[in-house]
């Protein structure tokens, strides 16, 4: 049996009741009482509004945005259900593009997270427990301020007379190369994406190896296993599952990320969530916004299904 | 040589002295407990060994080579843990090739030696098997067969048999010695278990506050310890207050104030006016009633105290006429029968003269 274990792995999912033992009378009027509420919210906010979303992307657009009348009577106005924008998407390969485009950075910036995060949350998980709370504290401080603030910040930090452009290209000059921006460019974009999600990386890695039992290194080490191995044969594949909702924290939000590259990028790094907010706020095509949120949220459940899937390959031993 | 040389170590942790200037000598082969109550220096001195803790002085020798500059993954010495320590996300089979592929050992190899100690611990069908999904006493033997798999020098158990239950300890412990047996590596065994101790070992080191105070065979330790921590803390002992009073060749003379005399197996070093413990094991104890005992050099006059069933023996506690308890055990050998003497019955108590011991202090 490799099979994973349920349990934590699925949301919505209330029911307490262990299997062989009977209920006491009141126990599912209980239950129905204590996850009736957050389930009803999440069913009317996030189930509701995605299957609005998915019957406006097979509709025409309003002539002043919104949509068009499913029925009309003047045969001119377009009305009734179409899969126009879904050839459109697949028509013009510039919509792949940009899809790949964010795939690979929110990538980049799940990798790079990961290589920053790793060191970090191990540092605190082996840190006396004492000081462990406070240096989880420090990495979560940043969130004190506001998102939009650090943001700009990069700006000013990147920005041409920045103290980091200028000593960056007063070297590349004394080099003879030609000097470089570092503001509006893929690399503002993915320092910044960087920047803001590390926090939730670490956190749920030094959750994992916080918990990890010392004697098993104990154990490698006196069965052979040097630093080196000990790091990749034990310490690495049990804090795979932080690994993995660590990536998926990072990850999911950086693909639909919009704010970062409209303030940092340049005209030529559109992410798919500027290309989204582009047709509800600019274009005004709601079916299209919504044809291109419907392709995002499949990339993400066939990304997510696939770490799943990854993560349940060696059974469930966490 | 001895395969393993503990010379003069010590260690301290601060102000507490863990280990004090202790040496040891384990022969290859041997099945060698350490065995002492909590804090005695027992696991500094087996971490010292397994390449966890270096000593502050002192020199430990694996078949004649200093062991310090080695760091434990190097030591050919392995571990099994209280807690078995097995990878909770390897197999079975893969945890016990564990070693074998941190020593690069070939695949081919490899397979054979897994076979090889999957069957030793008899565990062939539960190869694939996560460790969470195995019983205590399957953890035990795959931490075991981890810990032999590529043959080290010296097998160090910490403790190992203390999270089975007591049936299932039984069981193991006859297991372990066999296996023992079969593989003829050096054991090294740590309890505070003491029945656990008399029954794996060949030899055992009794210690107490970061010292040894006998090395000696489980049947010597048990008949002739050498002081009063050992008398006491293994197994059972009656102690009386005793005076030597002559020292011959064949015999020691006791005087034992408000009872008279005992007389005791001689000892080296013991003198006429020593005062010390004469210590006697309750097994060895006879009691009858009057005339029955006269052939015993040592008899007494007593008053049975209380008595405790117990199933297969039944203990009793006789008071002396100088007042002290002594205890003595009887089987149950008649069935049915729990009380031979009743409480208050007047009885003698008897052993043999080369019965007991006289410990000094």
């Amino acid at each position: 049996m490799r099979s994973r274990s349920a349990g934590g792995m699925m949301p919505g999912c209330f029911c307490m009741a262990e299997p062989g033992r009977k209920p006491a009378p009141g126990a599912r009027l209980t239950r129905y009482l204590v996850g009736g509420p957050p389930f009803l919210f999440l069913l009317l906010l996030f189930v509701a509004p995605g299957a609005i979303m998915a019957l406006a992307s097979f509709r025409y657009p309003g002539e002043f945005g919104g949509l068009a009348p499913l029925a009309a009577a003047d045969p001119n106005v377009l009305h009734g259900v179409t899969l126009e924008t879904y050839r459109f998407f697949f028509g013009d390969p510039i919509y792949g593009e940009i899809f790949v485009k964010s795939i690979f950075m929110a990538l980049a910036a799940t990798l790079i997270c990961l290589a920053m995060a790793y060191p970090l949350a191990l540092l605190i998980a082996r840190s006396p427990k004492k000081s462990r709370d406070l240096m989880v504290l420090l990495v979560i401080l940043p969130f004190a301020s506001n998102f939009l603030i650090r943001v700009y910040a990069w700006m000013i930090l990147l920005g041409p007379q920045s103290a980091l452009s200028q000593l960056l290209n007063g070297a590349l000059h004394l080099l003879g190369i030609a000097p470089v921006q570092l503001l509006f460019s893929p690399f503002a974009v993915l320092i910044a994406l960087v920047y803001v999600h590390l926090p939730f990386m670490v956190l749920p890695l030094y959750t994992n190896l916080e918990k990890h039992d010392p004697s098993l290194l104990d154990a490698a080490q006196d069965l052979g296993a040097n630093a080196w191995q000990r790091f990749w044969r034990v310490t690495f594949p049990l804090s795979l599952p932080g690994v993995f909702s660590g990536s998926a924290l990072v990850f999911i939000p950086v693909l639909g990320m919009f704010a970062i590259p409209e303030i940092l990028g340049g005209t030529g790094d559109m992410l798919v969530g500027n290309l989204i907010k582009e047709q509800f706020l600019g274009t005004r095509d709601w079916p299209f916004g919504s044809t291109l949120s419907i392709m995002l949220t499949i990339v993400v459940l066939l990304i997510a299904g696939l770490i799943a899937k990854l993560g349940a390959r060696r059974g469930g031993y966490v | 040589m001895a395969q393993l040389e503990i010379r003069n170590v010590t260690r301290r942790f601060g102000d507490f002295v863990a280990l004090d200037n202790v040496s040891l000598s384990i022969e290859a082969g041997e099945f060698f407990t350490l065995l002492g109550p909590s804090g005695c220096g027992k696991t500094t001195l087996l971490r010292m060994i397994a390449g966890f803790d270096l000593p502050d002085a002192g020199q430990i020798l694996l078949d004649g080579k200093d062991l310090a500059g080695t760091p434990a993954e190097k030591r050919p010495i392995h571990t099994v843990f209280q807690s078995y320590a097995l990878f909770p996300h390897l197999t079975v089979a893969e945890n016990i090739a564990f070693p074998l592929r941190m020593s690069r050992c070939p695949p081919t190899e490899i397979r054979g030696r897994l076979r090889e100690a999957l069957e030793q611990v008899r565990l062939a069908d539960k190869a694939d098997a996560y460790p969470r999904e195995l019983s205590g006493g399957e953890k035990q033997r795959v931490a075991l067969a981890r810990g032999l798999v590529n043959r080290p020098r010296l097998l160090l158990l910490d403790e190992s048999l203390a999270a089975l239950d007591a049936k299932l300890r039984e069981e193991v412990q006859v297991e372990l010695i066999n296996l023992q047996r079969e593989v003829g590596i050096t054991f090294v065994f740590v309890t505070h278990a003491q029945a656990e101790a008399l029954a794996l070992s060949h030899r055992i080191a009794v210690m107490s506050r970061g010292k040894v105070e006998q090395v000696d065979e489980p049947s010597k330790l048990y008949g002739f310890p050498r002081n009063r921590f050992v008398a006491d803390f293994i197994g059972h002992i009656n102690m009386i207050d005793a005076q030597v009073t002559e020292h011959a060749h064949s015999h020691l003379r006791l005087a034992v104030s408000g009872l008279g005399e005992i007389i005791a197996p001689p000892l080296k070093g013991a003198a006429a006016g020593d005062r010390g413990g004469y210590a006697i094991r309750p097994e060895q104890v006879r009691i009858g009633v009057h005339g029955e005992l006269d052939e015993l050099k040592n008899h007494f006059s007593g008053v049975v105290h209380s008595l405790l069933y117990q199933g297969d023996v039944s203990v009793y506690r006789v008071m002396l006429a100088n007042g002290a308890m002594i205890e003595a055990l009887l089987p149950n050998s008649a069935p049915g029968r729990a009380e031979l003497f009743e409480v208050g019955d007047a009885v003698k108590v008897g052993w043999r003269h080369d019965a007991g011991v006289f410990l000094h202090g």
